[in-house]
């Protein structure tokens, strides 16, 4: 193909329009928008069809199940599928802010806040059913979301034998890729609890367990004392 | 005025580098660094880090202001979420304040009045929108260097129109 072409070595300083043709292996689109020409707030009030998520997300659920040794591997997976999108969509609801709460959250409440309202919104158009921090206190580092009826698993159901899994995992992966952008390493797991009392109203009732790394409440304190 | 602009990544690696001059007050757009001081840039800036890592924990904007100065060059910083920065080095040009009284109030002259404080705000926050778009790209890694033409000529732009 354009192996053959004697390739332009790249300026070093001044850039130009005309310096597009001379990147080899980069293609564009015939009318030359890129994605540098689409506005980023365009779909703010626009929803997808719940059904083509729900097939997609069977697939990716299908997907992630070849060749997994157990649940927590499947749980994994749909985890690492996750995490991604939670790194990109940290920038995005942050850039689409209003300039005045245009902030970087500084604080443990801050960022959960941010996402059980911002995100959970934007993903779910509703926020989060709750948000609570351990009562155990050898567990200081350890905070709860709850979603009452987690929109991914409305069209999924665990086989009996599978009884463990919990296809939020895919969720607690955006909310770990969040914390993790924004400085504030965790593990996010998904676990279901619509058992018991509480079972009858919420079948579905799902908690995300966020476990922030020790050097992260290290810095909690630090930063509350100054 | 010469500017030289750099994103830095996460792990403190530099993902972006772009030099350039002031387009205002009939400049060229050329970067005018000395040449004996031109590859101390990378250094003032990579040292600008330190200082970056403490005010970004004091202060939850994203544009933090002129942080750091060594000598005439002077480092401005804007964090965007995800924790990568972007620094602007900017070192105004001597002869340029022995000028008449509108250039002294230029935004050349003044490196830590409010216009150009202002002023480079306004150019980081165009460069955010684009480097929103680049992440947003499926095919973007975090922390991998960004080569895009568009972006670069993106950047170009918006150090054209605002400083």
């Amino acid at each position: 193909m354009a192996s053959s072409q004697p390739v332009k070595p790249p300026l070093a300083t001044q850039a130009s329009q005309a310096q597009r043709g001379s990147q080899p292996g980069l293609r564009y689109p015939s009318n030359g928008k890129t994605i540098y020409h689409r506005p980023l707030n365009r779909s703010r009030t626009q929803e997808l069809s719940q059904s083509s998520f729900a097939y997609l997300f069977g697939e990716m659920v299908s997907y992630a199940q070849k060749r997994v040794t157990g649940i927590q591997d499947l749980e994994k997976r749909l985890n690492v599928q996750g995490h991604p999108i939670g790194l990109k969509l940290l920038d995005l609801l942050l850039y689409r802010e209003p300039p005045r709460t245009q902030t970087r959250p500084l604080h443990i409440i801050a960022l959960l806040q941010f996402i059980t309202t911002i995100l959970w919104r934007h993903l779910f158009s509703r926020p989060a059913d709750a948000l609570e921090k351990s009562s155990n206190p050898d567990t200081p580092e350890e905070y709860m979301i709850s979603d009452n009826e987690p929109l991914v698993n409305q069209y999924i159901s665990v086989p009996k034998e599978m009884n463990q899994l919990n296809c939020a995992a895919f969720v607690a992966g955006i909310v770990e890729g969040v914390c993790d952008g924004a400085g504030f390493p965790a593990r996010v797991t998904a676990h279901s609890v619509g058992k018991g009392e509480e079972g009858e109203l919420w079948p579905g009732k799902t908690v995300f367990l966020v476990k922030f790394e020790p050097e992260v409440v290290e810095r909690e304190a630090y930063l509350g004392r100054s | 005025m010469s500017y030289y602009f750099a994103i830095i990544g996460t792990k403190d690696n530099p993902l972006f580098e772009y030099e350039f001059g002031t387009a205002k007050q009939g400049g060229d757009g050329i970067a005018r660094f000395a040449e004996q001081a031109r590859h101390m840039n990378q250094f003032i800036v990579h040292s600008s880090l330190d200082i970056v890592e403490e005010v970004q924990w004091g202060n939850g904007q994203m544009y933090l202001k002129c942080i750091d100065r060594f000598y005439n060059n002077y480092v401005s910083c804007f964090m965007t979420g995800g924790n990568v920065k972007f620094l602007l080095l900017h070192s105004p040009s001597q002869p340029a304040t022995t000028n008449t009284s509108r250039a002294s109030t230029s935004i050349g002259a003044n490196p830590t009045s409010p216009q150009t404080e202002e002023a480079i705000k306004q150019f980081f926050t165009e460069v955010y929108e684009n480097w929103v778009k680049t992440i947003m790209n499926p095919f973007y890694n975090v922390n991998a260097e960004v080569r895009s033409p568009v972006f670069r000529s993106r950047v170009a732009a918006a150090g054209k129109k605002y400083l």
